[in-house]
């Protein structure tokens, strides 16, 4: 097999562009290609940029005309934001996706289709496992948003493997992806001067460095394995052990307010606040990632641990009023030790005189 | 406008005339001994109330004022002693000193200074979020040190628990512990739980109802606990990561049962718990809990505000919600527990799983072998409050 063409969907985000650099500087890549809808922001580097739309069949003349093998396909956005409203984010994730799917499976020389998911297709309730494999399903079908975007995109592409059994396929259910300079809506969640909380809730979070992100995509192309692999670091972090970590304060709400909080947050633009990420912070989610060793055979550097070490390194720091008043009571305690043992001296000195 | 001028009246406990000058006339002086240092003591502030031992020792350094006297103190014999006459005033140092090394050593032992350190330690580790929990949730370390703590006196004093059959329980590796439910409220899990770490010296992981994990406070504290849902997927997954499990089969059929059916195991599930043990192989520990029935006696429900409110039941016992929250005092009941003989599952075949009648069968096994040794306990027991 010869030089790979890589085309890469969703370059305008920071992830996107970065994945199809760091993908265009592999000595066994000739070219990559990066689709999207608006320019990218940042340096592209050797990436050649396509101005196209892939709601639109002119990504099946992009596909033919260019050669293309593997398709990188991570343009499923987890929020309007950017793109406008609901329907517009429904439009880019679903009927993107069918359009390209459509013009690969068209496309003869298409044999490697690598599609970036989310474990927000786990969905996250009070009845879930501790532990979500690959063959699991949400406790509840999602009906809005996000999750029922990336189940409808999953969807899909196992139809596309069904048809094109020629195809290597590759999903890839990305933990929540954090980083120093990542923008998604668990790191702006993070980023929030006060931290609201669902009161009397704790929830399992697992991270995924956005370094291994990249690492995990680019094994993807160039790996033999096929199938869906669950991609997240090790180990899992409390939400309130991150919290403290952060040392930010935080306001713990009743579920039922947060919603509330949650969607004036969202009109507000402070942070990108998700129902499905509500349904995150309260009850959490955790995935098992023993495919994503033994059988797709990648290793992340980062577990969950430093991931959100690494995230919080850049960020102001807390006030930590915690630790800080811990800090002063070990101090007037060490004071108070040394006093009473000059003080038992004294005692044993007095009661030796009046006797 | 000038401030009025306050003109004191009487001495304000002081001794000597009543200008408020503070400088007592030759008769008052003459009446109190070492007077002079009692004057110097009123205008002191007061020192803080001594604590209870048991309490925890606080920043709470002894007056700095106070050693002065601790020299003066030992001369002024008189029978009227101003120690006397301002009992608050004059604790000397030394007593604070005492005082406060006594409370470190009730409360961390006799040596205090090194576990103070490590609990301040710990402290700092629990605030800043430095300590690992694993894929369920499970904080050993705050169970260890504050859920069990709690617990403990729980079932030493009150339950006053008896346990029989621990070596039963294995040492290492994955097992089933399939035990009674009973109680109206899961505290025969809690109790299972202390036991389980105090007297085997293992975690003890509950499975618990989605209710448990969908009500906050309780969802986090069971998390942290060692709970996970009872599921088969969890099940299976603690189990081959060779956990001690428990499981309660009746789930809330059994606590949820009137008094008068105590004692009487209600239908074990649907079995799901034989086909995790077979699956992983594990053996099966029968728990027969005694006791438990008594501390919360269910006379009463109120299904139609249960179902409002989305829970199983709402208890009525005979001294709640009549007394109020005193009705949430459990009874005193005498507890037994015992664990018997373990049932193997790593000799059945691969497929014994899948094979309804063999889960069956076994569920069975289980069941009758818990009745029988809650017959047997019942006949042991003195009485529902014996000692």
């Amino acid at each position: 097999m010869g030089r790979r063409v890589v085309l890469v969907t969703g370059v305008s985000r920071d992830l996107g562009r970065k994945f199809a650099r760091t993908i265009a500087a592999d000595p066994s890549v000739d070219r990559v290609i990066g689709v999207d809808v608006v320019p990218p922001r940042g340096d592209i580097g050797d990436v050649s940029f396509i101005r196209a739309d892939i709601r639109t069949p002119v990504i099946a003349k992009v596909l033919a005309k260019e050669d293309v093998d593997t398709v990188v396909h991570m343009s499923v956005i987890a929020t309007p934001g950017s793109a406008g409203g609901r329907s517009t984010m429904k439009d880019l994730n679903v009927i993107g996706t069918m359009q390209l799917l459509a013009a690969c499976q068209k496309a003869e020389l298409v044999k490697h289709l690598v599609v970036k998911s989310t474990t927000t297709v786990y969905g996250a309730s009070s009845r879930d496992p501790a532990m979500f494999t690959e063959e699991m399903g949400p406790k509840r079908q999602p009906r809005t948003g996000y999750a029922k975007d990336a189940a409808e995109v999953e969807g899909y592409v196992r139809g596309f493997a069904r048809r094109r059994p020629d195809t290597r396929v590759v999903t890839l259910r990305c933990a929540n992806v954090i980083g120093p300079d990542v923008q998604s809506p668990v790191a702006s969640y993070f980023r929030m001067p006060v931290i609201p909380t669902a009161l009397g809730f704790d929830p399992r979070l697992q991270f995924l460095h956005a370094d291994d992100l990249l690492g995990a995509l680019r094994h993807a192309v160039f790996t033999d394995a096929e199938g869906t692999f669950n991609i997240a670091g090790d180990g899992i972090l409390m939400l309130s052990q991150a919290l403290r970590r952060l040392g930010r304060p935080t306001v713990p709400m009743p579920s039922f307010a947060v919603s509330g909080f949650g969607s004036l947050i969202r009109q507000t633009r402070i942070a990108d606040f998700s129902p499905e990420q509500l349904g995150f912070l309260t009850f959490g989610r955790g995935v098992d990632t023993t495919r994503m060793r033994e059988e797709f055979g990648f290793q992340p550097q980062y577990t969950t641990d430093t991931a959100f070490t690494d995230f919080s390194s850049n960020m102001p720091a807390g006030t930590h009023l915690r630790a800080q008043a811990i800090e002063r009571l070990e101090r007037t305690l060490e004071g108070a030790g040394s006093q009473a043992r000059r003080g038992q001296l004294s005692v044993v000195g007095e009661t030796g005189r009046t006797r | 406008m000038n401030d009025a001028e306050i003109i004191p009246i009487g001495t304000r406990g002081r001794p000597g005339r009543g200008t408020g000058k503070g400088k007592p006339s030759n008769a008052a002086r003459n009446l109190a001994g070492g007077a002079r240092s009692a004057a110097k003591k009123a205008v002191e502030p007061k020192p803080p109330k001594q604590r209870e031992p048991e309490s925890m020792p606080e920043p709470e350094t002894p007056d700095p004022v106070v050693p002065d006297e601790v020299a003066e103190s030992p001369f002024g014999t008189s029978a009227t002693s101003a120690k006397e006459r301002h009992p608050l005033a004059g604790i000397p140092a030394g007593e604070w000193m005492t005082a406060f090394q006594q409370a470190a050593v009730e409360t961390f032992g006799e040596n205090w200074e090194p576990r103070l350190a490590q609990f301040l330690a710990f402290l700092r580790r629990r605030v800043t979020g430095d300590y690992t929990v694993d894929e369920y949730g499970f904080d050993a370390e705050v169970t260890e040190r504050f859920f069990m703590a709690v617990l403990r006196p729980i079932a030493n004093k009150w339950f006053r628990i008896e346990v029989r059959g621990t070596e039963n329980v294995p040492e290492t590796g994955g097992a089933l512990v399939v035990s009674n439910h009973s109680g109206t409220i899961p505290v025969d899990g809690l109790m299972t739980m202390v036991t389980m770490h105090d007297r085997v010296g293992r975690p003890l992981r509950p499975l618990a109802a989605d209710l448990v994990l969908r009500l906050p406070v309780v969802s986090s504290l069971a998390r942290k606990g060692g709970a996970t849902l009872a599921c088969n997927e969890d099940a299976e997954r603690m189990l081959r990561g060779g956990e001690l499990v428990a499981v309660w089969p009746e789930g809330f059929k059994g606590i949820g049962k009137p008094f008068a059916d105590r004692y009487k195991l209600q239908r074990f599930g649907r079995g799901g718990f034989v086909s995790a043990a077979i699956r992983t192989g594990v053996p099966i520990i029968p728990l027969s809990v005694v006791g438990a029935e008594e501390i919360y006696p269910l006379v009463g429900n109120i299904p139609a505000l249960a179902r409002l409110l989305g829970v199983p039941y709402i208890p009525i016992t005979p001294f709640f919600p009549a007394l109020g929250p005193l009705g949430l005092v459990p009874l005193p009941s005498k507890w037994i527990l015992e664990f018997g003989e373990p049932i193997r599952t790593d000799e059945l075949d691969e497929g014994a799983a899948d094979d309804p009648m063999l889960v069956f069968n076994i569920t069975d096994q289980v069941r009758e072998s818990i009745q029988q040794s809650l017959y047997q306990l019942l006949m042991d027991r003195q009485g529902v409050f014996a000692r």
